[in-house]
């Protein structure tokens, strides 16, 4: 008992802390993620709930992953998701580098503002911004006249448009999640950036470079980890949405998460739900751990810093 | 302002009345400035005298406000920071954290048209002269403080400028680093002949390193000249007393006789003979300056020229000398530096603790001021 005092005063604490993130993980993402593997390995049953294992059926049936690779729908479905996501991850990338490179250039007072600006959006509802971006897309919308004046005046006759068929596409899909997921891409890069020394910039300068050889040498290799950072935080949630393309996609190709939304609710086939769920998840886990190691490093770096 | 002192070669760097104003404060306010060929020249200066401002000038950071920068003859003024002659060694070495020693040395090659293996023989001339052979391999983050200002200097010394400007090269390093540093940096500067301009607070520094200095205060640059002429010859009370140590007093003109000057220093208590000064006047209110060594300390009265007398309140001693502070007649204080030339005898000290001295000086030593 004695013993048992002496090892939790002299490691119960710090393990009790520590442990607290991991139970955390275990009970609300382990487990449960079990669970849905579990399920994607049962059978689909007009029982409630809608699956079960054994009895006339296999204990376990693979059913479900074999369908994944031969049904079109699924893979389509993959494809599309990870084409949008990818588009948007660099749109957001291409529109949101120089808008965090920016930030760190101006004064202080204006970049507190600037960057409120850029959070601002999270004020209202996500849905909210979704609906609002469906009325601009419509083709009775000032937005949509405008681009299609623009349109009618950049291309010849024959092609003239009443309006420009914007709803229910991919483009539609896409823009909105660049709209929606703009910021995450903003903020890990502008703390990335703000955190390299500008005397570096000036270094560069003074051994003959220009400033956009500053930019390629100096800033741009120095920033990855940002860029890596903020293509995880759209690209991962990008791949999985189900908002987004369920309001504004193409209904006659859908998302990954249409796809599992669809299963469980509208065919009720609970196991092929699981199954793309998990196909997913390991199609993600990838470019995580890419992410992770790659962290790993700058922060080994930092620690070796005197 | 006493007239500049000429350097020994003609005009490298030429500063005509440079002012710099951010806003309404006036970093740098007409400064002017020639630094010859292969020369060591340090900007003197406490924290926010411009002297920094000074140099990103000549680096092409900062745009002067009013007045021309040349260098070798070429006005700088429409010449961007990567197209002048010069390089600059940063206050925190500004190495790139991602790129290896050798990299970080090659950076400035880039913009060289040269081949690959006439840049690669550069770079190991670099690491050889650096000392840096074995560590080109290395990342910034794996290789020691001292190293890391060396592959700074290397960098900057690659593309052979025609000049390099140090931004406190040896701030950051300690004691025993610094004074190796400070000499390996001289015979860097002697085997390449490139001119230098050394920026530093430090006056130690500035003396041991640099063939003239330029002091500077509040923007301006109140004397510029060799070491020695500016610790024996400081031309205003703040260059005498930013370099070294000193002992001043008010004192007033009496009689000017020649070569000497009989002054009047109330805190003395009498009159003294002083080397003139040129431009004096009878009744005219100076400054006397005192250094520490210039003074001597005896129990008895010598037989000198200017004598006074006083009281020890103070003394350090350091083994290989000592230093006393002596109450004067008026009650000011003078520190007196004296060498331990002689073994003292076991009972004691020359002068101790509330002893009775006679302080003597030459009447060259005394340092007259006007400003």
């Amino acid at each position: 008992m004695k013993s048992l005092a002496s090892w939790f005063h002299r490691r119960g604490w710090r393990d009790l802390i520590i442990g607290i993130p991991y139970l955390w993980l275990i009970v609300f993402f382990l487990i449960p993620f079990l669970i849905v593997v579990a399920m994607s390995l049962a059978t689909r049953t007009p029982t409630a709930p809608p699956f079960g294992y054994g009895g006339a059926n296999p204990i376990l049936n693979f059913e479900g992953y074999a369908r994944l690779f031969t049904e079109t729908l699924y893979i389509r479905a993959f494809i599309t998701s990870l084409m949008n996501a990818a588009v948007a991850t660099v749109i957001c990338l291409i529109i949101g580098y120089p808008m965090a490179l920016g930030l760190t250039r101006v004064s202080k007072s204006w970049r507190n503002i600037l960057l409120m600006l850029v959070i601002l959006p999270f004020w209202t509802s996500f849905l909210l911004r979704v609906y609002a971006w469906m009325g601009m897309m419509g083709r009775n919308s000032w937005f949509n006249g405008l681009l299609t004046d623009i349109w009618n005046l950049l291309t010849p006759q024959s092609y003239a448009l009443t309006s420009i068929p914007m709803m229910n596409s991919n483009f539609a899909v896409v823009l909105v999640m660049v709209y929606c997921y703009l910021p995450f891409m903003i903020l890990p890069l502008y703390a990335n950036l703000e955190r390299l020394d500008p005397v570096l910039d000036e270094a560069a300068m003074d051994l003959g470079s220009r400033p956009f050889q500053v930019f390629r040498d100096v800033t741009l290799p120095q920033s990855i980890p940002g860029i890596i950072a903020g293509a995880m935080l759209v690209f991962i949630p990008a791949a999985g949405e189900l908002v987004i393309p369920a309001l504004v996609g193409n209904p006659s190709s859908p998302m990954i998460g249409r796809i599992i939304s669809d299963e469980f609710a509208q065919v009720r086939d609970w196991p092929m739900a699981s199954t793309v769920a998990v196909a997913l998840l390991i199609l993600m886990v990838g470019p995580t751990m890419l992410y992770s190691r790659y962290q790993q490093k700058a922060e080994g770096r930092a620690e070796e810093r005197p | 302002m006493s007239e500049p002192v000429l350097p020994e070669n003609a005009p490298f760097i030429r500063i005509e009345g440079v002012s710099k104003r951010f806003g309404q404060f006036e970093a740098v306010r007409d400064v002017s400035l020639t630094i010859g060929k292969g020369e060591i020249f340090a900007l003197l200066g406490g924290s926010g005298c411009g002297k920094t401002t000074l140099l990103r000038m000549l680096a092409g950071f900062e745009t002067p406000t009013s007045g021309r920068i040349f260098i070798d003859g070429q006005d700088m003024a429409d010449t961007p920071p990567w197209d002048r002659p010069v390089h600059m060694m940063f206050q925190s070495y500004a190495i790139f954290p991602h790129m290896s020693v050798e990299k970080n040395i090659a950076y400035g090659l880039k913009h060289e048209k040269m081949t690959a293996a006439r840049r690669a023989a550069r770079v190991e001339e670099m690491l050889a002269l650096v000392q840096l052979t074995p560590f080109a391999k290395r990342k910034p983050h794996q290789i020691s403080g001292g190293q890391r200002q060396r592959v700074a200097l290397a960098r900057a010394l690659a593309r052979q400028p025609k000049v390099l400007l140090l931004d406190e090269p040896l701030a950051a390093l300690d004691k025993k680093l610094r004074e190796h540093t400070q000499f390996e940096l001289m015979s860097i500067q002697q085997n390449t002949g490139v001119t230098f301009v050394v920026v530093t607070h430090d006056q130690e520094e500035a003396m041991t390193l640099a063939d003239r200095i330029a002091v500077m205060d509040k923007g301006e640059v109140k004397q510029v000249g060799p070491a020695n002429q500016i610790y024996e010859y400081p031309n205003s009370r703040f260059v005498a007393g930013f370099i070294g140590a000193i002992s001043t007093y008010p004192a007033r003109v009496i009689r000017l006789t020649g070569d000497l000057t009989e002054i009047d220093i109330p805190a003395m208590g009498g009159t003294f003979a002083a080397r003139s000064l040129p431009g004096l006047t009878e009744g005219q209110t100076v400054t006397v300056a005192l250094r520490p060594e210039k003074v001597s300390i005896s129990k008895t009265c010598p037989d000198a020229v200017n004598v006074v007398e006083g009281q020890v309140k103070d003394l350090a001693y350091f083994g290989k000398d000592s230093l006393y502070r002596v109450i004067l007649p008026g009650g000011d204080l003078i520190s007196v530096h004296t060498v331990n030339a002689r073994r003292a005898s076991e009972s004691g000290r020359p002068a101790d603790w509330d002893d009775r001295v006679w302080l003597s000086f030459e009447p060259a030593s005394a340092i007259l001021l006007t400003d």
